[in-house]
């Protein structure tokens, strides 16, 4: 091997990929059963994080970044001039086995830049999984990317190879994809993403009468959307998701803020600033629709179509529903504790756990990991709650605003830890 | 006040809470031999670690709590923290006087409260182990790594890295505590070596196999430009990797 030259190549190729911020290794539950290699743990590990914070799970490379498609926002876009590259299938392979006995990584992630034909890049995504499975005896997570327009038949294979199986939407609109990926048409990009849905359905009923059944992308689907590129109102964003997680069972929808790769008149210029804060307030909305119990219509509505960016989502749904406070904590059904601001989802398991043995109180809350600054306004406890005097004033916000440390002070260096925590369920 | 010490097994331990309630020791304190000082006002006692007396313990709580309750136990225990064995026999007692009910669900009680946070941190190094410990290939063909965790978790990472390499040998060994765990492609045992591992870099390097620094240089490369320069955050990197396990990782090194 001439690792100077894979040197370079993965240079190239790994600076492509990293804009897709997909590293989930998890629902994958492939067991090492032929004395090979790699056993997927269920909740995916992140075996290290980059300098932004990020976590790093998988390889994540294209297998090349030659593209017919001049897609605005993309950095391998056709008519950007940059230094392209391509790893041979046997590269890719070889990596990926060496870094995972190291124990670098969980997997593969492998997307591509699109040469030829749809067809013709699938079948050579494809082609890396099936070696690694059925050459290499390889257990490991692997998350392949669906090409738009690919065929039914190399979508069906890959399904039986990749843990998981993407498709980006990357720009939420139709109107939005055709101004800036003029090339790229929304019917091409969601038809493979309802095949994949209706295969995994399929050979999920099949397993359950045939246990030999083999295993369709068990980890499920996912997409992601590129947030600050378009003009999308958070509201239609939301939507969008919500539609993908109903109808297409999706696993993850990912925000992306946009990082300015290009000085086209269309988007934001080179050097303005990513929108940190609102891809964070997105990602937590979305984990409001997924683990709180929250509707995309509760979250945001019409005339008020963007996320507060000064308080998260929750704090806002309760702000705008002040009557439906204070909620007793002893009594209260999950549901409602867990609409507390402040109170995440394993506090109120504890709290549902705890209050069977005493009545609690706010300190009892705090050692439990509540945070008390925010939930105090908004709770009953068993001691008296003077806080409880300020539920109806109309500076609450301004009160509890004050009164938290907010993690972005500096909108540059601080982010969210919420969009790499990979120990939470997905 | 009656002091009872014992070997610092997980055994040794369950024997010496038997005992506090085959004796009905009232004021009574559990320590570990290591720690162990005399004192004028306590009363010695030692504990001779009993199979069959920790068994039955664990099987009147295991009834109680279940098996995740036992697994909380142990883990409390491996954490080496020093009010471990106060914490523990507190929590038990709790559970004994209350035979109904699975009291570590009750977070509102101080001594389960504590338990709670003891495997909380025993679960994340676990975690951290399974994350962080990066392997060198030997020339002898063994993939090799050196760690120095925080709590004494290597016999919990055993299946997970069975289950994942069964195709290579491999072996973890813990510096810190001086013990190893080596899986020969049919099985996994513990070894201690008689020295402690002391090689210099350059010494180190003689080890490796000839491929290994390649491998090791392209993984540098790929975390450099895997990172998106535009979001860097210091904070959070540190935060997600605390610099006390830099010394595993092979993004960290500079070669």
């Amino acid at each position: 091997m001439n690792y100077d030259r894979i040197k370079e190549k993965l240079e190239i190729l790994a600076d492509a990929a990293k804009y897709d911020v997909s590293c989930s290794s998890s629902g994958g539950n492939r067991k090492n059963t032929n004395k090979g290699l790699g056993d997927s743990s269920s909740s995916g590990i992140c075996h290290t994080y980059t300098e932004d914070g990020r976590c790093v799970s998988l390889l994540k490379i294209l297998l090349t970044n030659f593209c017919i498609y001049d897609c605005a926002y993309c950095v391998t876009r056709k008519s950007n001039d940059i230094q392209r590259a391509a790893f041979t299938v046997e590269e890719v392979v070889d990596l990926t086995m060496n870094f995972y006995r190291r124990n670098y990584i969980e997997g593969l992630f492998l997307s591509s830049g699109i040469f030829k034909n749809a067809d013709y890049t699938m079948e050579r995504l494809v082609r890396v999984a099936k070696k690694l499975r059925l050459e290499q005896n390889f257990n490991g997570y692997i998350h392949l990317k669906s090409i738009p327009g690919a065929s039914d038949e190399l979508m069906r294979e890959a399904g039986l190879y990749a843990d998981r199986l993407s498709m980006n939407l990357e720009i939420p609109t139709e109107s939005g994809l055709k101004l800036l990926a003029p090339d790229k048409d929304h019917q091409q990009m969601i038809k493979p993403m309802g095949f994949v849905k209706n295969e995994i359905s399929l050979y999920k009923d099949e397993r359950k009468k045939f246990k030999s059944t083999p295993k369709f992308a068990p980890a499920g689907q996912s997409t992601q959307m590129i947030v600050g590129a378009s003009p999308e109102t958070d509201l239609q964003i939301i939507q969008v998701a919500d539609h993908f997680y109903k109808n297409f069972s999706m696993k993850r929808v990912y925000y992306s803020g946009y990082v300015p790769v290009s000085n086209d008149a269309r988007l934001p210029g080179l050097g303005s600033q990513v929108p940190l804060v609102r891809e964070n307030r997105l990602y937590q909305a979305d984990w409001l629709m997924r683990f709180y119990g929250f509707k995309a219509n509760e979250i945001l509505v019409k005339n008020n179509p963007f996320l507060d960016l000064e308080v998260d989502p929750k704090l806002g749904w309760a702000l705008r529903n002040i009557t439906d406070f204070p909620v007793t904590l002893q009594t209260a059904p999950l549901e409602m504790i867990l609409r507390v601001p402040g109170i995440g989802v394993k506090s109120a398991y504890k709290i549902v756990n705890a209050r069977k043995f005493q009545n609690l109180t706010l300190e009892h809350l705090q050692k439990m990991g509540v945070a008390t600054n925010r939930a105090k306004y908004f709770i009953v406890v068993a001691n008296s709650n003077k806080n409880l005097i300020h539920l109806d004033s109309v500076h609450l916000k301004n009160l509890i605003v004050g009164d938290t440390k907010s993690k972005f002070e500096n909108p540059f260096s601080n982010q969210t830890s919420l969009l790499n925590d990979d120990t939470f369920l997905r | 006040m009656t002091i009872l010490f014992y070997d610092s097994t997980f055994e040794g331990f369950l024997t010496a809470v038997f005992e506090v309630f085959e004796y009905k020791y009232q004021d009574v304190q559990i320590v570990h031999s290591g720690t162990f000082q005399n004192s004028f006002f306590a009363e010695p006692i030692e504990i001779i670690t009993n199979p069959e007396k920790a068994d039955r313990v664990l099987k009147r709580l295991e009834k109680q709590l279940g098996k995740s309750g036992i697994q909380d136990i142990l883990y409390a225990f491996l954490s080496e923290d020093v009010s471990r064995e106060t914490i523990l026999l507190q929590s038990i007692s709790y559970a004994v006087a209350n035979p109904d009910k699975n009291i570590l669900q009750d977070f509102s009680n101080s001594a389960v409260m504590q338990l709670s946070k003891l495997v909380k941190s025993v679960n994340r190094e676990r975690h951290r182990m399974k994350a962080f410990i990066r392997f060198e290939l030997l020339k002898d063909g063994i993939y090799f790594a050196e760690i120095f965790p925080d709590f004494d978790v290597l016999t919990l990472i055993i299946t997970h890295f069975k289950n994942r390499y069964q195709d290579q040998k491999w072996l973890i060994y813990d510096s810190k505590r001086g013990y190893g765990v080596y899986y020969d492609l049919t099985s996994v045992e513990i070894i201690s070596l008689d020295q402690p591992i002391a090689f210099s870099e350059s010494q180190k390097k003689e080890l490796l196999d000839k491929k290994e620094l390649h491998y090791q240089k392209l993984w540098i490369e790929y975390f450099d430009h895997t990172n998106i320069k535009e979001r860097r955050n210091d904070k959070l990197h540190v935060q997600h990797v605390p610099k006390r396990y830099w010394k595993y990782l092979t993004e960290k090194k500079m070669l």
